[in-house]
């Protein structure tokens, strides 16, 4: 089984390198490390989505309400600190965000790890709850003021120059959270107890409830801590856009579940990992950057992306049984 | 005397989630009609509405069957674009100025026909990716709608059709004596469904198929040829939905009604049937997509945001399946 999964990972990287040096020889712009940073940058939302998605997914469930807690994070978070008006540090509207989220995650918890509702249709309805309430209760206008230490940090690069045509270029800062983040959560699913029963739950939920593994408390914290890492996703949004719009975000979420089922995380639960996630999101991407410059109109972006995620589900079904035969065949050669 | 007791009877044998559904649509008529008695309660309200939610009803219907059999099909809203838009090509291409009458109605009835076939064909490539090749229904049909809108997409370069003959609009905005056509073609087509699932062999399949895939393998159900058909029901459902669609709005474009896909799903969960597969009836999603128009159009008389009616919409989902699940279940125990 954990070979298997390594080899989707394997066989990603390869794509994810022919594909590369495909554009790369058509456009030799797109290896210049100004393109390459302006690809992390967009991926780093989309990224810390991914992981959201992920986490619920190997817990065994489909969640469909995390653009929205993204979304009503942001928005909200930019119209308190705006009505508060004070100068604060950079990590307390990330914190602010992240708390919101995290209360928004934890009514899924209470709902769907403490009251054992299916995933899918609660997180439907919260969906629609928490983004019709933001519209209705808290906002629905555009807000182009944002504080003044999200603005500083937009135009934060860690690295950064001037190219010859005057544009400035530069590895952003935003890239690092999601690096931080990603390792996190990677090291928390490896080697700790807790990682280790959100996949056993996901696996099986009867076996992981027989093990004695306290199976509310672990399902509430995940929701818990995907609802925070969504706030902190959607306030990134905001400040790398300038800007904070309460229609945002929500519609991307089909792009995202693309990604992560790419990055071979399995839809039935107990199985996948970080590295294919974030190289799922990567090769999205990528194809998105690419198609712009080899020169095809946008409108085929639908269309390949589309393709490319039929024919690596293809790939991986049908590489499953050849895998199984492959052990079968070894079984037999033993005996 | 013998009568009460056997509509008494009728009365327990509905299944409790649907006496709940059934209740709370009737509060929220009731609701709307007590607070706005003199604009809900009029015949031209209710004629608007029985305009306005036939398309979702319809779209609720496909996505039912493909619930039932304990798969998703996100692929349909990418499929009614898809078939309205070819539908389209063909329909402006058989008329121009000389056409007469006859040639009108011949060049709508065949591109109607051709728009249907293309709704089969995709419904065809999905249940192959599903059924055939074994990938699981959401990543097939997640695939599948971006590669149905993208062809849309790349075909009309993002731009709208427009210039149907004004005899197509029938469709979408005539009516027959009092009764709008569209609220026809949804009636038609929830018979045809409901008769499709209660009284066939392949619609038993579908509930055996959604139950318990593995039993229904050991049951002789053919399991590949009963989800390919499927599918295909699906994907012809949704091509008439476009078709009434494109009808209304009198235009085609490869990225109208891109929220019809969740709130399909959210009717159609609210109308008792499952995600994960062998249980669903017809006519708990049309009360489900009614109550659904009782609360846009009464909040639109109202003067409520949209976004009101997704806050309740979505309060109402999460408290009926809480209800549903922890009464019921607690009552089995």
């Amino acid at each position: 089984m954990k070979k298997k999964i390594r080899s989707h990972e394997f066989y990603l990287l390869l794509i994810f390198i022919l594909f590369s040096l495909f554009v790369g020889l058509l456009n030799p712009a797109f290896f210049s490390f100004g393109n390459l940073f302006k690809i992390l940058k967009s991926s780093v939302e989309m990224g810390l989505l991914a992981i959201c998605f992920m986490l619920v997914l190997i817990l065994g469930g489909i969640d469909m309400s995390f653009p929205a807690i993204a979304v009503a994070s942001m928005y909200m978070t930019v119209s308190f600190l705006n009505a508060l008006g004070l100068d604060l540090p950079l990590i307390v509207p990330f914190l602010i965000a992240g708390g919101i989220g995290a209360v928004f995650g934890s009514i899924n918890g209470i709902l769907i790890g403490i009251l054992e509702l299916p995933t899918l249709i609660i997180t439907l309805g919260t969906m629609s709850l928490i983004h019709g309430g933001l519209v209705v209760f808290v906002g629905k206008s555009w807000i182009s003021t944002l504080p003044k230490a999200l603005v500083e940090f937009s135009k934060a690069n860690i690295i950064q120059w001037t190219s010859s045509g005057g544009e400035i270029q530069g590895l952003h800062a935003s890239v690092l959270i999601l690096v931080g983040i990603a390792i996190l959560v990677g090291i928390i699913l490896k080697y700790t107890w807790f990682g280790r029963s959100v996949f056993a739950i996901g696996g099986n939920l009867e076996v992981a409830k027989r093990h004695g593994i306290p199976v509310a408390k672990i399902r509430f914290l995940v929701f818990v801590f995907v609802g925070a890492l969504g706030g902190i996703a959607g306030l990134l949004h905001g400040t790398l856009v300038r800007m904070a719009n309460p229609f945002d975000i929500i519609g991307t979420e089909l792009n995202v579940i693309a990604a992560v089922v790419l990055g071979g995380v399995s839809l039935s639960g107990g199985s996948g990992t970080i590295q294919g996630t974030i190289l799922g999101v990567l090769l999205i991407n990528i194809v998105n950057n690419s198609l712009i410059l080899i020169g095809m109109p946008s409108y085929w972006q639908k269309f390949f992306i589309g393709a490319i995620v039929i024919l690596s589900t293809l790939f991986t079904a049908n590489r499953g049984k050849m895998v199984r035969v492959n052990i079968f065949r070894k079984g037999i050669k033993e005996i | 005397m013998k009568r009460k007791s056997i509509q008494v009877a009728l009365l327990r044998q509905l299944d409790p989630s649907f006496k709940r559904l059934l209740f709370i649509t009737f509060i929220i008529f009731s609701i709307m009609a007590f607070l706005r008695p003199s604009s809900f309660l009029t015949s031209r309200n209710m004629v608007s509405m029985a305009f306005q939610f036939p398309e979702m009803g319809i779209l609720a219907l496909a996505i039912s069957i493909a619930f039932i059999s304990g798969g998703m099909d996100l692929s349909l809203v990418g499929i009614s674009n898809l078939s309205g838009i070819l539908g389209g090509y063909l329909m402006l291409g058989l008329i121009n100025e000389q056409t007469g009458t006859i040639g009108i109605f011949f060049a709508i009835a065949v591109s109607i026909l051709a728009s249907l076939c293309v709704g089969v064909l995709c419904g065809v490539l999905n249940g192959v990716l599903i059924s055939r090749l074994n990938i699981s229904p959401i990543l097939a049909t997640l695939g599948t709608m971006q590669l149905y809108t993208g062809i849309a997409l790349i075909l009309t370069k993002g731009s709208a059709l427009i210039g149907f003959p004004q005899d197509f609009s029938f469709l979408g905005q005539g009516s027959v004596g009092l009764i709008p056509v569209p609220l026809i073609i949804f009636l038609i087509t929830a018979f045809g469904l409901h008769h499709l699932l209660s009284r066939t062999y392949m619609g038993h399949s579908c509930y055996y198929i959604g139950t318990n895939q593995k039993a229904a393998k050991f049951a002789g159900i053919p399991i590949a040829r009963t989800l390919l058909k499927t599918y295909m029901v699906s994907g012809m459902l949704a091509a008439l939905a476009g078709i009434i669609m494109m009808s209304r709005v009198n235009s085609a474009k490869a990225d109208f009604g891109s929220s019809y896909t969740m709130q399909s799903i959210l009717v159609a969960v609210l109308g008792g049937v499952s995600p994960l597969g062998g249980k669903g009836k017809v006519a708990g999603v049309i009360i489900a997509v009614l109550a659904l128009q009782f609360l846009s159009s009464g909040f639109g008389m109202l003067r409520m945001s949209q976004y009101a009616k997704e806050f309740v919409w979505g309060f109402l989902l999460v408290a009926l399946v809480a209800m549903n699940i922890l009464w019921d279940g607690r009552k089995s125990r």
